[in-house]
């Protein structure tokens, strides 16, 4: 048959950008990290809203919801995200990773909201496409 | 998928469940298994919806036209969906899918359906995802569906082919634009949309496209769509639409200028225009009876090309039927015939 082997389905990751944080160097060195490891992403643009954030990760059916931030303000915008998804039963199998500016003492916080993965500054390419491969919810 | 998955999928994205319809595409786009099942139920569901195809080189500013009309059909109470297809990168398979970021008008309003679908650059078959995609648009409710597309080659030829109505954005001054639609694109166009009004060389864009359609109108070879007497010239006709004479259709070229949504209603006023000549004119009928018909032929196709391929398989390969026939132990007829002969046999029994 035509179809594909499941193995080899291809991973879809929205790369995200919320609130006011301009910073988007990071977001597009990831957005190409992703593509070139054979990844489709959509990158959402500047300051979206968590709500729009939700609305594409759930339109787009994401494996993956990578959230960029470094403004600081991620212990305000990720729960708003979380319960987002929740309510359109798009938590449960979306691999939700966080990168950017995220002070150690608050990583046990977010990941026990639901964050997969936490990638800082310097965090290698190669490591956080592994995980992806390796964390990307089974469908 | 089991039976009993396929089913409750099908319940949700019936009853209005956005995941559901998120999750439905992407077992199309993957051709997962059970999507053949998921695509025959969604059937009996479809054909409420209109279809338009947004097609046009890259950069013509069709991402940001699809917005406006997409929040112009909000305005009417009308919901939307949009498949929007971006050419995936050669060399890893891996994609950014950028026309999701110019839906800026409709962030937040979930009657808004947006899906970024790239062209995977498989065997084909994304005109298939995409005319599938449409079905469970079109079964979930949505009132109107727009596909992008970038207007380059046949595959998106294909693929704008599976709308009712097509429009083809030009960007004004590109006399080599013009040009190059005439690979193709011209045909399938109903509407032209001479889009970035707001720069210079958008006038003489206008006037190019009015005598490329007439001449295409004169042409014996003119397409279906367009049914102009060889007699009519350039200025007989200034604003295309239903022609008086046969009652045929001849594509019109609006101007807009999508970022501040200048033309856009009356971009919308012509494609409704054409869905009416679609419906009165039985064209609507034979393009969706044509639509079918190729549908069952390209599964037909497949179908049969899988039968054989595992037939093949099963007897050891092709490349042990390769080494007898370089061997010249039989030729190419007989090994056709003999991988042939039993399935065709078992047709017979059937009969
Ligand atoms: C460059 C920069 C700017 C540029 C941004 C240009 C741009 N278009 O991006 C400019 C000058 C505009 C700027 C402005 C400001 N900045 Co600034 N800026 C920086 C700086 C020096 C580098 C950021 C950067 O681009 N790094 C390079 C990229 C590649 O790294 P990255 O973004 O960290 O991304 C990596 C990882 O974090 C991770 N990652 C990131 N996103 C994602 C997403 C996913 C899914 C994954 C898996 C991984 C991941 O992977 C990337 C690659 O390793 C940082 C300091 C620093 N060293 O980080 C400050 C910094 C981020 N800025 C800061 C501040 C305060 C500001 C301003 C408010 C004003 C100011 N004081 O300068 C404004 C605000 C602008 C705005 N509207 O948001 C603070 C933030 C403080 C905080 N969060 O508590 C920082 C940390 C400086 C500091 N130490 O004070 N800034
Ligand atoms: N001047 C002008 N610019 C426009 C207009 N419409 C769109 N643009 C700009 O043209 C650029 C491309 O617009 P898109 O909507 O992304 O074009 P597209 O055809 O979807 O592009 P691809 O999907 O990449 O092929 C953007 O910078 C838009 O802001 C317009 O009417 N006038
Ligand atoms: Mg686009």
């Amino acid at each position: 048959m035509s179809t594909q082997d499941p193995e080899e389905r291809t991973v879809r990751c929205l790369v995200a950008k919320v609130g006011l944080d301009g910073h988007d160097r990071g977001a597009h060195v990831i957005a190409r990290a992703f593509r070139d490891a054979g990844f489709e992403v959509i990158y959402s643009g500047l300051h979206k809203s968590p709500d729009e954030i939700v609305q594409a990760a759930v339109q787009e059916d994401v494996d993956v919801l990578g959230i960029s931030i470094l403004s600081g303000a991620h212990n305000t915008l990720v729960p708003k995200i979380v319960e987002g998804l929740e309510q359109y039963d798009a938590f449960e199998d979306t691999l939700i990773l966080l990168g950017g500016i995220i002070p150690d003492e608050d990583r046990e916080g977010l990941k026990e909201m639901g964050v997969g993965g936490i990638f800082g500054p310097g965090a290698s390419m190669e490591e956080t496409i592994e995980f992806v491969r390796e964390n990307a919810p089974e469908r | 998928m089991s039976r009993a998955e396929t089913a409750a999928l099908i319940d949700d994205l019936l009853a209005g469940k956005h995941r559901a319809l998120a999750r439905v595409i992407s077992k199309i786009e993957n051709r997962a298994p059970g999507y053949r099942e998921l695509v025959s139920e969604l059937h009996e569901h479809t054909g409420n919806a209109t279809i338009v195809g947004v097609t046009g080189s890259p950069g013509a500013g069709k991402s940001t036209l699809v917005d406006k009309m997409a929040e112009t059909y909000r305005e009417r109470g009308e919901t939307v969906g949009v498949i929007a297809i971006d050419p995936s990168s050669p060399f890893s398979g891996g994609a950014v899918l950028g026309d999701r970021i110019r839906m800026a008008s409709n962030v937040g309003d979930m009657d808004v359906f947006f899906r970024s679908m790239s062209a995977r650059g498989t065997l084909g078959g994304l005109s298939t995802a995409t005319t599938d995609a449409v079905k469970a648009l079109d079964a979930f409710g949505k009132d109107r569906i727009i596909i992008e597309t970038v207007g380059a080659g046949q595959n998106e030829v294909d693929i704008v082919g599976t709308a009712d109505t097509v429009a083809v954005l030009v960007p004004p001054s590109s006399g080599d634009d013009v040009q190059m639609l005439k690979a193709g694109i011209l045909e399938i166009a109903d509407v032209f949309v001479v889009n970035k009004a707001d720069l210079d060389g958008a006038d003489r864009t206008v006037k190019e496209l009015k005598e490329m359609v007439h001449m295409r109108d004169a042409s014996p070879l003119a397409g279906t769509a367009g049914h102009h007497g060889a007699d009519a010239g350039p200025d007989d006709d200034p604003t295309g639409g239903v022609d008086d004479e046969d009652d045929g259709w001849t594509p019109p070229i609006v101007e807009t200028v999508a970022k501040r949504g200048d033309g856009v209603e009356e971009f919308l006023g012509t494609l409704h225009d054409h869905r009416e000549w679609l419906a009165s004119s039985g064209e609507l009928e034979s393009r969706r009876r044509e639509r079918y018909a190729e549908e069952i032929r390209r599964l037909l196709r497949e179908e049969a090309a899988d039968l054989v391929r595992t037939e093949v398989d099963t007897r050891g390969g092709l490349d042990a039927y390769v080494d007898a026939v370089v061997a010249k132990e039989t030729d190419p007829y007989a090994v056709a015939e003999e991988v042939i002969a039993p399935i065709r046999d078992r047709i017979e029994e059937q009969r």
